[in-house]
């Protein structure tokens, strides 16, 4: 059977299946719970300068097996409060990407300093939050932006840096190749989708925000596009997310040229359990392929096209 | 799936309390909560306090958002989703009900569920003063045999509900304990229930967000209060240093309660 140990650049993970930001990442008990469940590393809550209490309810939306959209507007303890979660975590072995929002290269320059004390694996920038105002996508959907930050934090750690991109731009692909000339050593697609929900009845938004992000099965031909779409334009990993709840899903990504995946969602329509599941399945699914590992599989639907 | 329904009923609990009647389909057990949209203000997890298909909560006035659901009027309208979450197994035969405050408008439900399983229900109710001690009546009307405590002496015992709740466990057997109210409160419960081999069984409430298991808004422990509770059995409470230890704000961030004589102090 296919062992399920991948890389991602030189940064080993057990399994290919990460807990997506903004997923079970506030508490180091969730981050221990996801990885204990069968993740093969974790991602944390985007975290900021300083305590951050996000929109006010509704944040989410449900739209049936659809997904959800959510506007949480990147709630998070602040870099002083978050590094105990993290020691938690840690103590147990846990794999910990510690995600970072900021509104400048300055300020990701800092905290990726501090993030990266706390024992993380790797940093992964969040340049994509669709719906939050001097952050997230605002600062990420400019390559100009997207490549002076990753620059400034790759000259502030030494651990991998990840950057995650939009997929609200007209080409993400420029936006991950712009990160890659700033030094990123893997990309990270996609956030969420910008959406909003209105109520008929009460004429108006129902996220407390208006807008929001889009996730789940809606988003996954989103997420496969971009993850194909910046195969092809950059030569660091890819990191794909994006409507990922089965084996299938999995693999899928990893034929569009994704080294590993995260999980975010579907953890609401399954539970943690997920992680357990899809990685016992996914040995056998990878056997009836042909391939004897996910990284034989990585970006095998470009064949004949340009060796990557 | 979110609907939209409007007030039918609204009844003027305690000076603090009210609850607030509307017709909503889906089905519901006691314990179950729903997340309450108030347009334009904020969104809250309330329990349900009736689970019929006449739905109802009970609020106390505590913030901005909950004091403005206690204002409104018959005709209001408000969003649901839900309900949430586990419930009480109605099914013991001999229960006894500790509520503080407006904890017991979760405990109600389940108690008028166990009477109609035909169980015994003995209720502890506490209450800062005569006013504010909730559902005496409705509790005595199904059939539960009511004890109340007071912080002021005003009704009952004078002092803690805690009290009443050992005494009770002293003297009687009982096949469950189910409690909600201040952490607190519950953690005195299921230290006194604990040496008697009585299962407990509190309902508990954390910030609370996505309501739907993801956003970790309401972690407690290894759990989420929004998907694993809100009812936890007393095993899954005792080791947790943050039950009756410490809650998270909005942020995350870990908020330990002030000791009383900082309190004092911030007057």
């Amino acid at each position: 059977m296919a062992a399920l140990a991948v890389k991602v650049g030189d940064l080993p993970f057990r399994n290919p299946l990460l807990l997506a930001s903004g997923i079970w990442g506030e508490s180091g008990d969730s981050l221990l719970g996801a990885y204990t469940a069968g993740a093969g590393g974790v991602v944390t809550k985007s975290i900021g300068s300083a305590p951050r209490a996000g929109y006010p309810n509704p944040t989410v939306e449900e739209l049936g097996r659809c997904g959800f959209l959510n506007a949480m507007g990147l709630p998070n303890p602040g870099i002083d409060a978050y590094p105990v979660e993290i020691a938690h975590a840690r103590a147990h072995g846990v794999p910990v990407v510690g995600s970072l929002f900021g509104h400048d290269a300055a300020e990701f320059a800092r905290l990726a300093g501090r993030m990266e004390a706390t024992g993380v694996v790797a940093l992964e920038l969040n340049l994509s939050c669709p719906h939050a105002e001097g952050l997230g996508a605002e600062v990420g959907q400019d390559p100009d932006r997207v490549r002076e930050i990753t620059r400034a934090v790759r000259a502030a750690v030494r651990c991998p840096v990840w950057v995650k991109i939009t997929p609200n731009a007209a080409a993400p692909e420029e936006l991950a190749r712009a990160a890659e000339e700033g030094g990123a050593d893997a990309i990270t697609a996609i956030n969420t989708v910008r959406g909003m929900a209105i109520d008929p009845t009460l004429r108006r938004p129902v996220l407390a925000h208006g807008l929001g992000g889009l996730s789940g099965p809606a988003i996954k031909p989103i997420g496969l596009a971009c993850v194909w779409k910046i195969w092809e334009a950059v030569r660091i990993p890819v990191v794909g997310v994006g409507g990922i709840g089965s084996a299938s899903d999995v693999v899928e990504y990893l034929l569009a040229g994704a080294a590993a995946v995260q999980i975010g969602t579907a953890v609401a329509f399954e539970g943690i359990g997920l992680f357990g599941r899809i990685a016992g399945e996914l040995p056998a699914l990878l056997d009836s392929l042909g391939f004897d590992g996910p990284a034989a599989a990585v970006g095998a639907a470009h064949a004949g096209r340009q060796p990557h | 799936m979110r609907r939209i329904v409007a007030i039918s009923e609204r009844v003027q609990e305690t000076p603090s309390t009210a609850t607030l009647r509307f017709h909503d389909a889906p089905p519901a057990r006691p314990g179950q909560f729903v997340m309450v949209w108030i347009p334009g203000e904020d969104e809250l997890p309330m329990s349900l306090s009736y689970v019929g298909p006449s739905k109802g909560i009970t609020v106390k006035r505590m913030g901005a958002a909950s004091g403005r659901l206690t204002e409104l009027a018959v005709g209001a309208r408000l969003g649901l989703r839900g309900p949430y979450g586990n419930a009480f197994d109605p099914s013991p035969a001999r229960i006894l009900l500790v509520g503080g405050g407006s904890g017991t408008a979760v405990l109600a439900p389940a108690a008028e569920a166990a009477r109609a399983a035909g169980g015994e229900v003995t209720a502890a109710l506490g209450g800062t003063t005569a006013a504010e001690v909730l559902f005496a009546d409705r509790l005595l009307a199904a059939g539960a045999r009511v004890r109340i405590a007071t912080d002021d002496g005003s009704r009952g015992h004078a002092g803690y509900v805690t009290d009443l709740a050992a005494e009770l466990l002293a003297a009687e057997p009982f096949d469950a304990v189910w409690s909600c109210g201040p952490e607190v409160m519950m953690r005195k419960v299921l230290e006194a229930a604990a040496p008697r081999g009585v299962p407990v069984f509190c309902s508990v409430e954390r910030q609370m967000k996505c309501a739907l298991g993801l956003c970790d808004a309401c972690a407690l422990g290894p759990f989420h209060v929004c998907t694993d509770g809100p009812v936890f059995p007393a095993a899954a409470l005792r080791p947790l240093e943050e039950f009756a230890g410490f809650q998270r704000d909005a942020s995350g961030r870990r908020i330990f309660p002030r000791s009383p004589g900082e309190r004092s102090r911030a007057g």
